[in-house]
C-alpha cells in the first residue's frame, strides 16, 4: 500500500511531503499528490530517519518474564525504533549461530522492527575462549556486533585476540567496560555520597581504565572497537584522546546517563539502579558535551527489563538496569536537545544513521531520502508528557522516569514502508505480521 | 518521630530531645520495678536479618521495660539465599499487627525501602543496616559521653567543644557513619583516623578532620576516643599487610593508653577484638565505658520506642 506523509518537518527544518510505495521512499517534496494512498497528516512533525538501537535487551530466550522479542519490539517501534540490536546474554547465551538465527527469526516474525542480534564474544559469556564468531557472522542473522555486555571481557589477551578476528567478516566488538576487580559487589557512583549511603562504590576509574585500554588495543590490531554506555566524564576524555590519535573507536551513551545523577540514589529506591551507575551532576554534562562535540557517536538505549520483584526490594539485592526503548527520544530532546547541545540533524545522525553505520545495517546511511527504504519516524516535540507506566509496551515497567514531565511524543512510526504506529499507538500484532509477511513476498517474489 | 532510619536525618535539636528522654529512661533502670506501662498494648517486632544478640536483646530488654509485647523474628540470610522478599517479610508482619519494626539488615538502606515500601505502617527502627547507618549505637555513644561529662546535670546540653576521634575501619563502620553525623550535630569535634584504604571516598567532605597518623591524632588530647572494630573479612582483602601491623599503627595499646589524659574516655561499640584494635588494658582501663554503653543502650533504645510509638519530638 501507498503511504502518503504530508507536511512534515525534515531534521533540518525544511517542510516535505513524504511518498512511500513498496517499503521505499519514492519521492519528497510539497503538494505531492498520490491517489488511493494512505495519508499522514505530519504538519508540525518532524520526520526523523528510523531510529536503530545499538544495545537492547529483548531476554529471550530464556527471560521471558521480563521481555520477548515480540513485546520488546513493541516497545522499540512505540519508541520510534526500527532497527534494535538484541544483547548476547540470554539463556542460552547467543553464542551460536543457532541461537543468534532463532532471535532474528522471532524479531522476523514479531514485524514490528529489524532485530539485529549481537553475538556474544566469549563462550557462555565466561570471558574465557572465544564464541563461534565466524559461525555466527555467516549465519542467517549475519551478526556484525558481539560483545559480552553485562560482562567485560576484562581479560586482555581474549579482547585482543577477538578485536583481531572479528576483521575477518567486519565485525565489530563492543566493550562493557567494567574492571572487573575494581568493581566486585560495587553497588553505585564511588563518590560522596556512596560513602555517605554506605554502598560499595564503583568508580570511574574501573571503566576509564579499561577504555584506555582497548582504544590502545585497538590502535595496536588495527581494528574498530565500540564502547557501550560511556558514563563519566574521564571516559569522555579517553575516546577523545583516541578519536585525535585516529583510532577506530565509537562510543554511545544512554538516555538516562544524559539525564540523571547519582543523587537519585538517595533514597535506595531500585528504580535508580543501573550498570554502569548513575554518575555525577559534572559526569552528565561531560556526557552531553562529549555528545555535542562528536566524541560520542551515538545514544542507544540498553533498555534491561527486569520483573517487578527484581527492583521492589533492598537496594543491594536489586537488578541493575532499566527500560529505555519507550522514552528514549523524549530523554534524549529533554537532555541534549531543548538544553542546545545539538541540533534535530544530530538527533538523526545519533540515533538512526551512526548505530547503523557501526552494526552495518543497510538502508540507513542517507536518512530521508528518495530510493531509501521506509524507515522513518513522526515525532511531535511540542507535547510535554507526564510520563507514566502506562506509556510502556514492552513487559516489563522498570522505568526511572514516571512522574517526570517528559517533552515529545512519537506519533507514527513506518517499518520498511508499513506502519508500526500511527496517532501514537501501536498498530495491532496481526496486521504487523501480515504487513511483513506480504513485505517479505514482495522482496522474494 | 515516625521512623529512626538514620542520623542524618536529626538535628541537635531533635538528638538533644531522645538523649534527655533516654535519661528520664535511665532514671527507671535505677528503681526496685524497672518498668514502665507506656507502650502496654503495643507490639514491637525485632527483624533480624543478621546476628546479632547483643544488639536484639537490648531492644528487646528496652521494649518489655515499657510493658510492649516484643516478637523476635529471626531471618538469617538475605532476602535473596532465604527466598522470602522483604515485601513478603513486611507484610506478614503488618498482618500480624506491629506497631515497630527494629529491623537490622545487611543491606544497606533496607530500613529505609522497609520504610518507604507501603507494605506495613508501623515505625521502622534501623537497628543497623549494612555499612550504612547504626542510629542507637550513635545515640547511646552520645548519651555516655554526655554523662561522663556533666553527669547528673546532663539534660538539656549537646557535645559542644567536645574532640572525639573515631579509629578503625571507617569504610565499612555504620558506627562511624552514625556517630560522624550526630555528634556532629550535637556540637562535638569529630576526627577520623584510619588507614586510606579503609575510608571511604568524600570522606573529606565529612564534617569531620581525617587523620592517618594515630600517634598525631592522639597528641592533641582528644575527650574520646572511640575504636571500631576491625572484621576478619578485611584481613584478607589488601586493606593492610596484616592484623600486627594493623595493631601497630592503628591500635589502641598499652603504651598509647598511657598517652592518654586522665579523663579521656576510651568507647568501643563492641564486641572487642582485644589485642588487636585494642589491648586488654584499654579495654578494661577506667577510661573505658565499654560496660557503660551497654548499660545505656536500653534506656536510649527505651526512649526511641517510646517516641515512636507515643508521639512527640517533631517529624
Amino acid at each position: 500500500m501507498r503511504t502518503l506523509i504530508q507536511a512534515a518537518a525534515l531534521a533540518d527544518g525544511t517542510s516535505t511531503d513524504i511518498l512511500i510505495d513498496g517499503g521505499v521512499i519514492v519521492e519528497l517534496g510539497t503538494g505531492l499528490n498520490a491517489a488511493g494512498a494512505r495519508r499522514v497528516d505530519a504538519a508540525g512533525l518532524i520526520a526523523l530517519p528510523g531510529l536503530v538501537d545499538l544495545h537492547t535487551h529483548l531476554r529471550e530466550p530464556g527471560f521471558e518474564q521480563s521481555e520477548t522479542v515480540l513485546t520488546g519490539s513493541r516497545a522499540a517501534a512505540i519508541g520510534g525504533f526500527t532497527v534494535v540490536h538484541a544483547m548476547a546474554n540470554t539463556f542460552p547465551v547467543a553464542d551460536t549461530a543457532g541461537v543468534v538465527e532463532q532471535v532474528q527469526s522471532l524479531g522476523d516474525a514479531a514485524g514490528y522492527v529489524t532485530v539485529r542480534p549481537v553475538g556474544a564474544v566469549s563462550a557462555g559469556l565466561l570471558g574465557e575462549n572465544l564464541a563461534e564468531l565466524g559461525a555466527m557472522a555467516s549465519s542467517r542473522a549475519a551478526v556484525r556486533v558481539f560483545s559480552d555486555d553485562g560482562k567485560c571481557v576484562s581479560d586482555a589477551l581474549l579482547m585482543r585476540r577477538a578485536l583481531e578476528y572479528v576483521k575477518a567478516f567486519d565485525g565489530v566488538i563492543a566493550q562493557h567496560a567494567q574492571e572487573p576487580r575494581l568493581t566486585e559487589g560495587a553497588q553505585m557512583n564511588e563518590g560522596t555520597l556512596s560513602g555517605e549511603l554506605g554502598l560499595a562504590g564503583w568508580p570511574a576509574v574501573a571503566e576509564e581504565a579499561i577504555i584506555a585500554r582497548d582504544v590502545l588495543l585497538a590502535e595496536h590490531v588495527g581494528s574498530r572497537v565500540h564502547i557501550c554506555h560511556l558514563s563519566t566524564a574521564g571516559s569522555v576524555d579517553v575516546v577523545r584522546w583516541a578519536k585525535s590519535r585516529g583510532i577506530a573507536v565509537t562510543a554511545e551513551v544512554t538516555p538516562h546517563h544524559l539525564l540523571l545523577d547519582e543523587q537519585l540514589v538517595h533514597g535506595y529506591d531500585a528504580t535508580y539502579k543501573v550498570n554502569p551507575p548513575l554518575r555525577r551532576a559534572e559526569d552528565v554534562q561531560a556526557l552531553r558535551e562529549g555528545l555535542a562535540d562528536g566524541t560520542i557517536d551515538i545514544i542507544a538505549t540498553d533498555h534491561a527489563p527486569h520483573p517487578l520483584e527484581a527492583k521492589e526490594c533492598e537496594w543491594s539485592a536489586a537488578a541493575f538496569g532499566m527500560v529505555g526503548l519507550e522514552s528514549a527520544l523524549s530523554v534524549a530532546q529533554a537532555a541534549v536537545v531543548d538544553t542546545g547541545h545539538i541540533a534535530w540533524t544530530d538527533v538523526a545522525r545519533v540515533l538512526s544513521q551512526a548505530p547503523a553505520s557501526i552494526g552495518r545495517v543497510a538502508g540507513y546511511a542517507d536518512g530521508i531520502v528518495a530510493g531509501a527504504p521506509a524507515n522513518l519516524t513522526l515525532y511531535d516535540p511540542t507535547e510535554a508528557r507526564d510520563f507514566s507506566a502506562a506509556m510502556l509496551r514492552g513487559r516489563s515497567v522498570n522505568t526511572p522516569f514516571v512522574g517526570r514531565t517528559l517533552p515529545g511524543q512519537v506519533i507514527a512510526t513506518i517499518h520498511r514502508g508499513n506502519p508500526t504506529v500511527l496517532d501514537g499507538e501501536l498498530i495491532d500484532p496481526e496486521t504487523v505480521a501480515a504487513h511483513r509477511a506480504t513485505a517479505d513476498g514482495a522482496h522474494h517474489g | 518521630m515516625r521512623h529512626l532510619l538514620s542520623t542524618r536525618d536529626l538535628d541537635r535539636d531533635d538528638a538533644i530531645a531522645i538523649l534527655d528522654v533516654a535519661e528520664d529512661m535511665a532514671d527507671v533502670a535505677g528503681r526496685e520495678v524497672k518498668k514502665l506501662p507506656a507502650l502496654r498494648g503495643k507490639t514491637v517486632v525485632n527483624l533480624f536479618f543478621e546476628d546479632s544478640t547483643r544488639t536484639r536483646i537490648s531492644f528487646e530488654a528496652a521494649a518489655k521495660r515499657l510493658s510492649a509485647d516484643v516478637i523476635n523474628f529471626s531471618a538469617t540470610g538475605s532476602s535473596v539465599s532465604k527466598g522470602e522478599s522483604l515485601k513478603d517479610t513486611a507484610q506478614t508482619l503488618a498482618a500480624m499487627g506491629a506497631d515497630a519494626v527494629v529491623v537490622r539488615h545487611g543491606a544497606s538502606g533496607a530500613p529505609r525501602v522497609l520504610a518507604d515500601g507501603g507494605w506495613i505502617d508501623a515505625g521502622i527502627v534501623n537497628a543497623g543496616d549494612g555499612t550504612h547507618e547504626h542510629p542507637t549505637q550513635a545515640l547511646l555513644d552520645a548519651f555516655t559521653i554526655r554523662r561522663r561529662l556533666h553527669g547528673a546535670a546532663s539534660r538539656g546540653k549537646g557535645l559542644d567543644g567536645t574532640t572525639v576521634t573515631i579509629v578503625g575501619d571507617i569504610l565499612h563502620s555504620r558506627v562511624a557513619r552514625s556517630n560522624v553525623w550526630l555528634l556532629s550535630a550535637l556540637g562535638a569535634a569529630v576526627r577520623l583516623v584510619a588507614p586510606p584504604t579503609l575510608l571511604p571516598v568524600g570522606a573529606a567532605e565529612w564534617p569531620v578532620e581525617v587523620h592517618y597518623d594515630l600517634d598525631t591524632a592522639l597528641a592533641t588530647a582528644p575527650d574520646v576516643v572511640m575504636m571500631l572494630r576491625i572484621q576478619a573479612e578485611r584481613m584478607h582483602a589488601a586493606f593492610f599487610p596484616n592484623p600486627r601491623e594493623y595493631a601497630r599503627r592503628w591500635g589502641l595499646d598499652d603504651a598509647r593508653l598511657s598517652r592518654l589524659g586522665s579523663d579521656t574516655i576510651v568507647m568501643h561499640p563492641g564486641p572487642m577484638n582485644r589485642g588487636l584494635e585494642i589491648s586488654s588494658g584499654a579495654a578494661d582501663s577506667r577510661h573505658s565505658t565499654v560496660r557503660e554503653q551497654v548499660a545505656n543502650g536500653v534506656a536510649v533504645r527505651m526512649a526511641v520506642l517510646y517516641l515512636l510509638l507515643s508521639g512527640t519530638v517533631e517529624d
